[in-house]
């Protein structure tokens, strides 16, 4: 944890992640390495990548592009292998998908085919219930984000923060230990984001789930996580593992304070070091129609 | 003003005369024609919903006008004359029609020894019968008993080749859906597969018609046969096509949520493919159709085509052009009913129609 962190944080803060620390480690990666094959050769996508995450903690992952945060995120969930590398979750070695990581994508992949009752039950049938049992279940995880009245539509039906939703419900109701999000509210315009972001975390604080979360979007990370694991890009490896000052329970109104702001400002700094500005002389005269003299 | 911005004051002092300023025509264009996409030639976009019926009413009425006009109108082709009166032409008959030129040299040579000149009208060659001769001919056609008894009637052919089509359609399928499904699903079984069976599409299916006949004799064995062998190999390729077509992500999204390879198959991969899969059989019997009329002459010529052959050799091309539009007829409507019923089969599709066309609406909720 860096030194101005430590400044930045709030009272009781630093006992609560304390006792994060002390709980169990659901998610651990030990040396996490991938090495693409391309016809330019070989790419190194992340390299020595090491972190561990604790129960019910919330961890976002962030980086600039082409830092391997999506290549982590297929990892975790077992859609890629490691070249080299380990996984744990919850003491147990794993490799390929398994209903023990639930993962919600960006582009919401709902099976078109099915409603929106069938869906959330889908995992469920897989994991070998019958369907009327599961049905039951899913409506439960249904009501939890608050889409019973829409049980019986179809995804193309839904906008785009209700499908997220039923995503959600749909990786929840397997009951995984962790759940995987990778840039899950990429696609959804502002407000409903904002929405999104607190109904997330309503549902992160009423269940037993450890949420492992992608994102591009800084305020997005320091709003949602406990830690935020910042990655270089090219190859991606671990700059900082950087705990989030802010105390919960996290409201908007936080997002003025000084600790928001500190922790903002220092992962903005690692992320992009500060460069030299373009030079606005510097760009090609470009020939443009005035719209009128009045343009400053 | 600082210096970069000469370039622009320089276009800002003849901006009244747009050709002055070298985007000047682009900003015209800008302003008038790129807007005015919208009306019913636009470039892309939906066809408003009243012109779509009469461009669907167009599309038959076009070919049909000219079809009349080439027919009914005598100075834009008819290149015949029909014999009414023969005359002094002794080799003439009423009925008979011949070229103009020969007509008027027989004419003037007649006339010369002192006969009667024939008297004849401009005609088209027999195989072009008018629309109202063919119209008449689609019903009459029904009606007219065979000339030999115990030869089959038209609605008799009609049938006899439609059940040809279905077996052969549907051992096709019976055995190419699933074949391709496996290789779409399964990229091993693709590449053990794909490469004979794209060897084996061009291999005409007529021409394996004289084998056929030796192996399966001369009745409907071989013609079924024709119209599988003209089918299958295509259907393998597109349903695996199709099939490889399914978001990939889908299949990721199932896989976290605990799917066994099976169950991919049988629960993401088929049902996301189906009704895709449902278009592509359309097509596929359109092209079972084009495969019939080879298929009947093999063996014994039987069905619509021995049909056509039989009117071409009385010379009754009205009824031939008959039987032909009733090859059309009859594959547009199975058609249409196949894409009625589709639209009911895939409710999640956004242009779905419900299952229950005619099931009562449901009364508006009133406020209390």
């Amino acid at each position: 944890m860096s030194r101005k962190m430590s400044e930045a944080m709030e009272p009781g803060n630093l006992e609560r992640l304390a006792r994060i620390d002390a709980r169990d480690v659901v998610l651990d990666v030990q040396n996490l390495s991938k090495v693409f094959q391309s016809n330019e050769g070989p790419v190194e996508a992340l390299r020595d990548v090491s972190f561990r995450v604790h129960r019910r903690e919330f961890l976002c992952v962030i980086g600039a592009s082409g830092c391997g945060k999506s290549t982590l995120a297929r990892i975790l969930a077992g859609l890629d292998d490691p070249t080299s590398g380990t996984l744990e979750v919850a003491g147990r070695k794993v490799s390929g998908p398994g209903p023990d990581r639930g993962m919600v994508f960006q582009g919401y992949t709902l099976f078109p085919w099915l409603t929106i009752l069938r869906n959330v039950a889908f995992g469920l049938e897989m994991c070998g219930m019958s369907r009327s049992s599961a049905e039951i279940e899913a409506r439960e995880w249904i009501s939890l984000v608050g889409l019973e009245k829409f049980e019986k539509s179809y995804p193309h039906q839904l906008s785009g923060g209700m499908k997220q939703r039923v995503a959600i419900a749909r990786a929840l109701a397997n009951k995984p230990r962790v759940l995987l999000m990778d840039e899950p509210f990429g696609a959804l315009d502002a407000q409903t984001r904002a929405q999104m972001q607190a109904h997330l975390l309503q549902i992160w604080k009423n269940i037993d789930i450890t949420i492992v979360f992608i994102t591009h979007d800084l305020d997005e990370a320091v709003y949602l996580a406990d830690r935020i694991l910042v990655l270089d890009p090219r190859p991606g490896r671990v700059r900082e593992m950087v705990d989030v000052p802010v105390s919960r329970p996290r409201t908007p109104a936080q997002i003025h304070g000084e600790a928001f702001r500190a922790a903002r400002e220092h992962i903005d700094h690692l992320i992009h070091p500060p460069e030299p500005a373009v030079k606005i002389e510097a760009l090609p005269m470009v020939r443009l129609i005035p719209v009128g003299d009045d343009v400053e | 003003m600082p210096p970069r911005w000469t370039a622009i004051s320089e276009s800002v002092s003849r901006r009244d005369d747009p050709s002055n300023s070298p985007l000047g025509g682009y900003l015209a264009m800008t302003s008038k024609s790129v807007k005015t996409g919208s009306g019913l030639f636009r470039v892309q976009g939906e066809v408003p919903a009243g012109a779509r019926r009469w461009l669907a009413i167009l599309s038959f009425a076009i070919p049909i006008a000219v079809w009349a006009v080439v027919s009914y109108v005598p100075f834009v082709w008819h290149p015949l004359i029909e014999v009414i009166e023969p005359g002094g032409v002794s080799w003439f008959q009423s009925g008979m029609r011949i070229e103009r030129a020969q007509f008027e040299k027989a004419s003037a040579q007649a006339t010369k020894i002192g006969g009667k000149a024939p008297v004849g009208v401009r005609a088209n060659p027999v195989f072009l019968p008018a629309p109202h001769e063919v119209a008449r001919s689609v019903f009459t056609s029904f009606t007219t008993p065979p000339r030999f008894d115990g030869e089959p009637w038209l609605h008799q052919n009609l049938l006899h080749s439609m059940r040809v089509i279905f077996w052969g359609f549907f051992l096709s399928s019976l055995i190419g859906i699933p074949l391709g499904i496996a290789c779409g699903a399964i990229p091993a079984f693709a590449r053990l597969s794909e490469p004979f069976i794209d060897f084996f599409r061009y291999l005409p299916a007529p021409a394996f018609g004289a084998l056929c006949v030796a192996v399966m004799g001369i009745n409907d064995a071989p013609k079924i046969a024709i119209i599988f062998i003209g089918t299958f190999f295509q259907q393998v390729l597109v349903v695996a096509n199709t099939v490889r077509r399914v978001d990939p992500s889908l299949v990721e999204a199932a896989q976290t949520l605990g799917a066994k390879p099976f169950k991919l198959v049988t629960r993401v991969i088929v049902p996301a493919s189906v009704a895709d899969l449902y278009s592509d059989q359309r097509v596929l019997l359109g092209w079972a159709w084009t495969y019939l009329i080879v298929a009947e002459l093999i063996g014994t010529s039987t069905g619509i085509t021995y049909f056509i052959n039989l009117q071409a050799k009385y010379r009754a091309y009205d009824n031939v052009m008959a039987a032909i539009l009733l090859i059309g007829i009859v594959g547009v409507t199975c058609d249409l009913v196949l894409a009625w019923v589709g639209k009911r089969l895939f409710p999640w599709r956004k242009d779905a129609v419900s299952m229950r066309p005619f099931a009562k609406r449901r009364p508006k909720a009133v406020a209390a």
